[in-house]
């Protein structure tokens, strides 16, 4: 059924369409709603045969998500940000133990700063965690890719991450089809485990594996994923047959017919990169974007064929690899190894920082002139920037970094913030 | 493209401002995105939020910097944040306010927007009068469906009622109805 709905309700509604069995929740901003949905339904006693666990923390969250799963259970669990840090080592184990859990993450930044906006450094940093990474473009894929990763997750035996752009999606209302129980059961049939803790059949998981083994089951990490990229795709397509509307796959290509210039990015941005696109085109300039909705596994073959045709590539990232620039980039740069082209990274929507159609625009006029450097970061204020290099190189006690950006950006912040200059020893 | 930004305070129902806009959009067959301004907003602090609708599927995701309308919910707002910034000058304004343009300082700047596409809605009042609390959404999004077109007046007695409990939603739908009706006619 079509509805105007904000984007976490959503993909609460999806969730709860794929009959999860246990749903632990623990809340963070930007994911919040997504919990508080889903358990509003449990209440109501709209989601049935399905366990709402409150933990106390991100940890435990995943932790008994973990423990759901290996019993058995369909299990589901959201957060963001320093939530994911937070529950890191659980992270690596669900995928380890090949737990065919599914989480969302409401994409947002990581601290110091403190920053509760949208970035992508948290999935991130989860990113070799042995996870199956799928982002949004739309809300209503973010719905779609939930029920694909449902699927996706238990027919490998691996969790899967869905990213959606925090606040961005998650809490922007637009018009979602949210389907049927009987098109969600008919694509997704109830969960069979390929190992299960049963005390009538009783067996351990999570053995310590020494040197001699492994290299063997990380391998089979690695091959998993690979897996993985063969299945997507008729996952996607069988999504198509039942669902009516394309969500999913590996990459998604716009306009790369003949393009010389082709913009790579994950998730929302996309929307935005399409229309900046499509008036360009409207100039005579040739340029398309690709859209990657699996980061992991990272579809190269796919990116290779997108790609090839091109002159140059620029991968609008909204993380940063500090002391690299970025890892979509050399991810793509990876993809197009027989095929050197310049690849361009451009670093933007850090933290939030809005991505304007009008920025972009100046930015892919530049890449058409191939005017742009290694690594850009989209509208940075660089007179703060270079005023806090020149007061560190001059001070040795020239303070805490964020708070003399916030004192050259806010003057009527000064006292609020940091200590005078003056009074520093 | 119709796109409108909408400033109030932390606790007006900003946000919910810009739903409700959506929703009533959607009711009459249009795409519509609504989102506010993030951030970590405390109780009476200057909020923003957006709607935008559309014909077709809307793409982009950034804030709206060249509004066709505007929805003030607080006329506090306009001495100390640049409300109108990127206005377009062919474009709607709706205040809640029962002060005169003069009294409030824009008159002037008013003046230049073509006829019956200003108005203030004393809405504050016409929420104390129909709900009892000082919730002004409810009359406001009724006076921008009067002035602009956008949306019908049906679409937005069906988004109340969908957002809100019945009695609640009956007496926020007569505010609605009273302010679509002055804004009508003036």
């Amino acid at each position: 059924m079509l509805k105007q709905i904000e984007g976490s309700q959503a993909v609460a509604e999806a969730v709860a369409l794929c009959r999860p069995h246990v749903v632990c929740a623990y809340p963070i901003t930007p994911q919040t709603h997504i919990v508080e949905g889903i358990g509003a339904m449990v209440k109501a006693g709209t989601l049935e045969n399905c366990e709402f666990i409150n933990v106390e923390s991100e940890f435990a969250a995943l932790s008994v998500a973990i423990g759901a799963s290996a019993v058995g259970a369909r299990a589901y669990t959201a957060t963001a940000s320093q939530g994911l840090l937070y529950m890191a080592e659980a992270v690596y184990n669900a995928a380890g133990l090949g737990l065919p859990i599914v989480m969302t993450i409401g994409n947002r930044a990581i601290g110091s700063p403190i920053n509760i906006w949208n970035d992508h450094s948290d999935s991130m940093a989860m990113k070799d965690a042995g996870w199956i990474q799928l982002h949004a473009e739309t809300n209503q894929e973010a719905a779609d890719l939930h029920i694909q990763a449902f699927k996706l997750a238990e027919s490998l035996s691996c969790p899967v991450m869905v990213c959606m752009d925090g606040f961005i999606l998650t809490h922007a209302y637009e018009q979602v089809d949210i389907p049927t129980q009987e098109q969600v059961d008919s694509f997704l049939p109830p969960f069979e485990p390929v190992q299960q803790l049963d005390p009538a059949n009783p067996y351990s998981i999570g053995a310590m594996v020494g040197p001699d083994a492994f290299a063997e089951v990380r391998y089979l990490a690695h091959h998993k994923q690979m897996e993985a990229l063969e299945r997507i795709p008729p996952i996607a397509a069988e999504f198509k047959e039942i669902f009516g509307r394309e969500a999913g796959g590996l990459v998604k290509s716009y306009r790369t017919e003949d393009a010389e210039t082709i913009v790579v990015a994950l998730g929302s941005v996309n929307g935005t990169i399409k229309e900046v696109v499509d008036a360009q085109r409207e100039a005579g300039v040739k340029i398309g974007s690709v859209s990657i909705c699996s980061f992991r596994p990272f579809p190269l073959a796919a990116l290779h064929e997108a790609l090839k045709g091109a002159k140059r590539i620029v991968c609008l990232e909204k993380s940063l690899a500090p002391g690299l620039g970025g890892m979509l980039a050399s991810n793509v740069r990876m993809a197009l190894r027989s095929h050197p082209l310049p690849v361009y990274t451009v670093i933007a929507g850090l933290g939030g920082r809005v991505i304007t159609r009008k920025s972009l625009s100046e930015l892919f006029e530049r890449a058409g002139r191939d005017s742009l450097e290694d690594v850009t970061f989209l509208d940075l204020n660089w007179e703060v920037v270079q005023e806090q290099i020149a007061r560190a190189r001059e001070l040795r006690h020239s303070g805490p970094i964020a708070e003399n950006l916030l004192k050259a950006l806010n003057p009527g912040l000064v006292e609020r913030v940091s200590p005078p200059r003056e009074a520093n020893p | 493209m119709f796109e409108t930004r909408i400033h109030g305070r932390g606790g007006q129902g900003v946000v919910t401002a810009a739903e409700l806009l959506s929703v009533a959009a959607f009711d009459g067959g249009k795409h519509a995105q609504a989102f506010p301004m993030f951030g970590s907003e405390r109780m009476g602090a200057p909020v923003v939020s957006f709607c935008r609708i559309d014909e077709q599927e809307i793409r982009r995701r950034e804030p709206i910097m060249e509004p066709d309308a505007l929805i003030i919910q607080d006329p506090t707002l306009l001495h100390s944040v640049d409300v109108f910034s990127g206005v377009n000058p062919e474009g709607y304004i709706i205040i809640n306010s029962t002060r005169s343009f003069e009294e409030l300082g824009i008159a002037e700047f008013v003046a230049s927007f073509p006829p019956h596409h200003v108005c203030d809605i004393g809405a504050t009042e016409l929420a104390m009068q129909h709900v009892g609390r000082p919730v002004p959404n409810a009359a406001l999004i009724g006076g921008f469906a009067a002035i602009t077109g956008q949306i019908g007046f049906e679409s937005v007695s069906k988004a109340i009622r969908e957002k809100f409990p019945p009695a609640i939603a009956e007496a926020n739908v007569a505010a609605a109805r009273e302010a679509y009706d002055q804004a009508k006619e003036a």
